[in-house]
């Protein structure tokens, strides 16, 4: 049988092969639209004020009957004076008030099928909602209680602390999160916002008093904006109002508060975490003038090139070429008044010195010689392409331009921005790396 | 509702085509009926390496990753034990580009020998990175090889041990590929700013002529019935001990699989649940829990698991969670309770298609259990689920002869 079979098969392949040929020809890509030539526009917001003079950013858009609100407050842990007070504060407003208890909280949001999430940040905290838009006004009078009348309950309190005290410790034998809590305090100093971290000790010395105190001032009597997206319902302006028109916030001036950066005059580090750990966590990291420097942008192109994608040099070197790693990443950890470069990796045990030595030849190839055209247009290209993929949907939206309002980034800032990707030129790109990639400005930090 | 049209090539290819002209992009999405599950028990992990390898460049094109990005695109790819799915979203004047690469690594793959040699050592890198370099990491592995004596299940998507991949070929990868990455093998969704006409006209143009292969036939043999319970105790250098259980659950295109997913969410889907109000708040018991199950589309486990606060016994603790379970055997749940979880699981379903790419990744999973409409049937088929019924699978799933437990015991 088998002779009889194999025949007609192989004149099919030489007929497929003439079709191959003739139908289309694989070698060569298709033309290609450069991203690049694209005009991307960011829908505006639109913009109204509550009775009490709280600022709410609106997007209406999308087709799905969704909404997402945040309620963003200047609660952040700058503004603690113990560690850990703004983080529990804004994880407590869930966990009971004067009428409710946590799990009278929890059912409500979640009868109505909604997620009410929060997060404190250095700067802000916020409470976040996402919900079916015609079950809003059954959530947000709830959300009004929350952040009016949360009481900090003790025993809330402590199951809180046991639990993240047990969490802290099993956290503490990985060695990305032990390095990422060092690397921060490196750069910055463990008594600032930045660089200070969790502890056992600082969980115990929590006291519902502070938290209400906390809560009564930066919630309370607070300073609050507000942003929405979504398909949103006619009386959005007055269902707002009614809920938190008449709270008095943003009536206190915010407590000005300056914190020293005190970075370590040491810059290398190799600590064992776990002497059977067969990997370790490579963090290397330098400061970077802000979000408002005007080399933000198009270094964020150079970062790009050197780790910031899945093509670029750090990933393509050390990953697909040497294969030290399952990932290798660069990027720009942003805060409000500063900013690290961060550049971050697990590789083997045996492999870490390798992995940063090739590191910093990829920073000395990029001060050395100009990156070709080809690959720069690429990754404008790349960049483009992601903010046009990226601004799909209300939610997207809305995250651009909080992120532009919070850090007072002026309302051209993403036009500004899309226009630096565009124009950055090699030549200025060598210059920024000349500029900023040098080892000698880096924190390095292993951790087994 | 989501619309959407499909038709099939000449060769096997199954497309799905679902146009919204409300967004720039266009998503294509490849997805590949071959997970861990099809894999040779003696080379586990190749499913996996393989979606690596699929990165390495095909046999006209040396780079997928350069040329997508060029076009302003973006890609990603996972494997599970069920499926390998590709998918990349770019301008959708550019989808062309997708096309050509996409259909040219499913006519062939380069089969470099420096690609297969770093992607063995990359993948030894995640494996290490996920499974051994973190504490609890062997749990799964180990809770598989236990709950499964048969069914390909029994080991996980990153393979049974570091070895097979260490000892793959480029003979078993050749293999591998023309077995399992043929178009009668495959679903290719594409959705956003196109238009049918469009697809079909570029998918016969590109993947019109990649010879249809031979049909892959699964057989996988069948897991026989547990009938008596089964259990593990292990000791690591963790701080906290942990309680781990599970009870084997129906498959997902079963009908009672929807119960099974409101099973879990009644039982930890959220603050107001059942074990978390109970079991952490009240008892105090746990310093966390969860449970869920895995997804699977044979036959697959519902789980809880939970760290114990310290201090307390693994025999109290697990006393606790039967007693809570008990109680959902016994009784239904009020109707407050099941409209609460079919709440969440609407929502849920309307976040989740918000995504054009989410959107394309449901239409190929579908497509590939047998009925893409299910995108548009799944929320009724949670809404008819009744109390009774819920009551009656958590009697059939939480049966101590169906359950494997583990005890995870740290040093301290």
């Amino acid at each position: 049988m088998t002779p009889i079979t194999a025949l007609p098969c192989i004149i099919l392949v030489i007929i497929k092969k003439q079709n191959v040929l003739t139908m289309v020809n694989r070698q060569f890509a298709p033309g290609i639209k450069d991203a690049i030539n694209y005009t991307l526009e960011l829908k505006p917001f639109r913009k109204f004020i509550l009775s009490n003079g709280v600022a709410v950013y609106a997007i209406d858009a999308g087709v799905e009957e969704v909404v997402q609100l945040e309620l963003v407050f200047n609660a952040g842990n700058w503004y603690e004076h113990q560690n850990m007070v703004a983080s529990t504060t804004n994880h407590m407003l869930k966990n009971g008030t004067s009428r409710k208890n946590a799990f009278n909280i929890n059912e409500h949001f979640e009868y109505y099928g909604s997620y009410l999430n929060r997060a404190c940040y250095n700067e802000t905290a916020m409470l976040s909602l996402h919900s079916l838009t015609k079950h809003l006004h059954e959530l947000l009078p709830v959300i009004q209680e929350l952040i009016t009348e949360s009481a900090m309950p003790e025993a809330e309190l402590d199951i809180y602390r046991q639990n993240m005290k047990q969490k802290l410790e099993v956290n503490l034998k990985k060695c990305d999160f032990v390095s990422n809590r060092l690397i921060d305090e490196y750069l910055f100093g463990i008594n600032h916002p930045y660089g200070k971290y969790s502890s056992s000790i600082a969980y115990d010395a929590l006291q519902p008093e502070q938290l209400r105190r906390f809560f009564d001032q930066y919630y309370v009597n607070g300073n609050c904006t507000i942003f929405i997206a979504g398909r949103l319902p006619n009386n959005i302006e007055l269902l707002l109002n009614e809920n938190f028109g008449s709270l008095p916030l943003n009536k206190a001036q915010l407590p000005h508060i300056t914190h020293p950066v005190e970075a370590a005059a040491e810059k290398k580090y190799r600590i064992i975490n776990d002497k059977e750990g067969i990997q370790g966590a490579i963090r290397i990291a330098s400061h970077f003038p802000g979000r408002h420097h005007p080399h933000f942008t198009k270094a964020q192109v150079l970062n790009t090139l050197f780790g910031g994608y899945f093509g670029s040099r750090l990933m393509s070197n050390i990953r697909e070429d040497k294969g030290y790693t399952y990932g290798i990443h660069s990027y720009m950890q942003n805060h409000v008044q500063q900013t690290a470069w961060m550049i971050s990796t697990e590789a083997g045990k045996e492999v870490c010195e390798a992995t940063i030595a090739e590191v910093y030849k990829e920073m000395q190839a990029l001060r050395e010689k100009a990156v070709p055209e080809e690959e720069l247009l690429l990754v404008k290209n790349y960049l483009i392409g992601t903010i046009l993929g990226d601004l799909d949907g209300p939610f997207h939206i809305i995250g651009r331009w909080k992120n532009i309002i919070l850090n007072e980034l002026g309302e051209d800032y993403f036009y500004t921005a899309v226009a630096d990707i565009k124009n950055v030129t090699a030549k200025e790109i060598q210059e920024l790396a000349n500029q900023y990639l040098h080892p000698n400005r880096f924190y390095e930090l292993v951790v087994v | 509702m989501i619309p959407f049209e499909q038709f099939v090539l000449q060769n096997g290819l199954r497309v799905v085509v679902h146009e919204d002209h409300a967004t720039p992009m266009a998503v294509v999405n490849v997805m590949y009926d071959v997970g861990a599950r099809d894999e040779d028990p003696s080379k586990t992990g190749f499913a996996h390496l393989f979606e690596h390898l699929m990165f390495g460049g095909s046999v006209n094109i040396p780079s997928y990753d350069e040329p997508l990005q060029r076009a302003g695109g973006e890609n990603n790819a996972y494997t599970t034990n069920d499926l390998t799915n590709y998918y990349c979203q770019l301008p959708a004047e550019n989808i062309e580009t997708a096309f050509w690469l996409e259909s040219d690594r499913m006519l062939s793959l380069a089969f470099g020998e420096k690609s297969l040699e770093t992607q063995r050592k990359v993948v030894s890198e995640e494996f290490k990175e996920h499974y051994l370099n973190k504490p609890y990491g062997d749990v799964w592995h180990k809770m598989r090889s236990l709950a499964y004596t048969t069914h390909p299940y029994r080991w996980m998507t990153i393979g049974a041990e570091l070895s097979h991949i260490e000892n793959a070929t480029l003979e078993d990868v050749k293999r591998f590929f023309f077995k399992h990455y043929r178009p009668s093998n495959a679903i290719l969704t594409v959705a956003g700013h196109v238009t049918t006409a469009q697809v079909r006209q570029l998918a016969e143009k590109w993947f019109g002529d990649i010879p249809s292969g031979e049909k892959y036939i699964r057989h996988l043999p069948l897991e026989p019935v547990q009938t008596a319970p089964r259990k593990l105790e292990v000791h690591a250098n963790v701080p906290a001990d942990a309680f781990y259980k599970c009870w084997h659950i129906c498959s997902r295109t079963d009908r009672r699989y929807y119960a099974t997913d409101l099973l879990t969410e009644v039982l930890s889907g959220g603050g107001s649940s059942r074990l978390f109000q109970s079991l952490v708040k009240e008892k105090q018991l746990f310093s966390n829990i969860g449970c869920y199950h895995f997804g699977s589309i044979d036959a697959g486990l519902a789980a809880i698991e939970g760290k114990l606060v310290k201090g307390v016994k693994m025999e109290d603790a697990e006393a606790a969670v039967e007693a809570e379970l008990q109680k959902i055997k016994g009784t239904s749940v009020e109707e407050k309770e099941l409209r609460k979880v079919k709440n969440k699981t609407e929502s849920l379903i309307i976040f989740e298609d918000m995504s054009l790419m989410n959107r394309a990744g449901s239409l190929s999973f579908y497509t590939l259990l047998g009925n893409t409409n299910m995108i548009n049937e799944e929320l009724e088929r949670y809404q008819l689920v009744s109390a009774e019924e819920l009551r009656q699978e958590a009697e059939i799933i939480f049966d101590a002869n169906n359950s494997i437990t583990m005890y995870y015991f740290g040093n301290h």
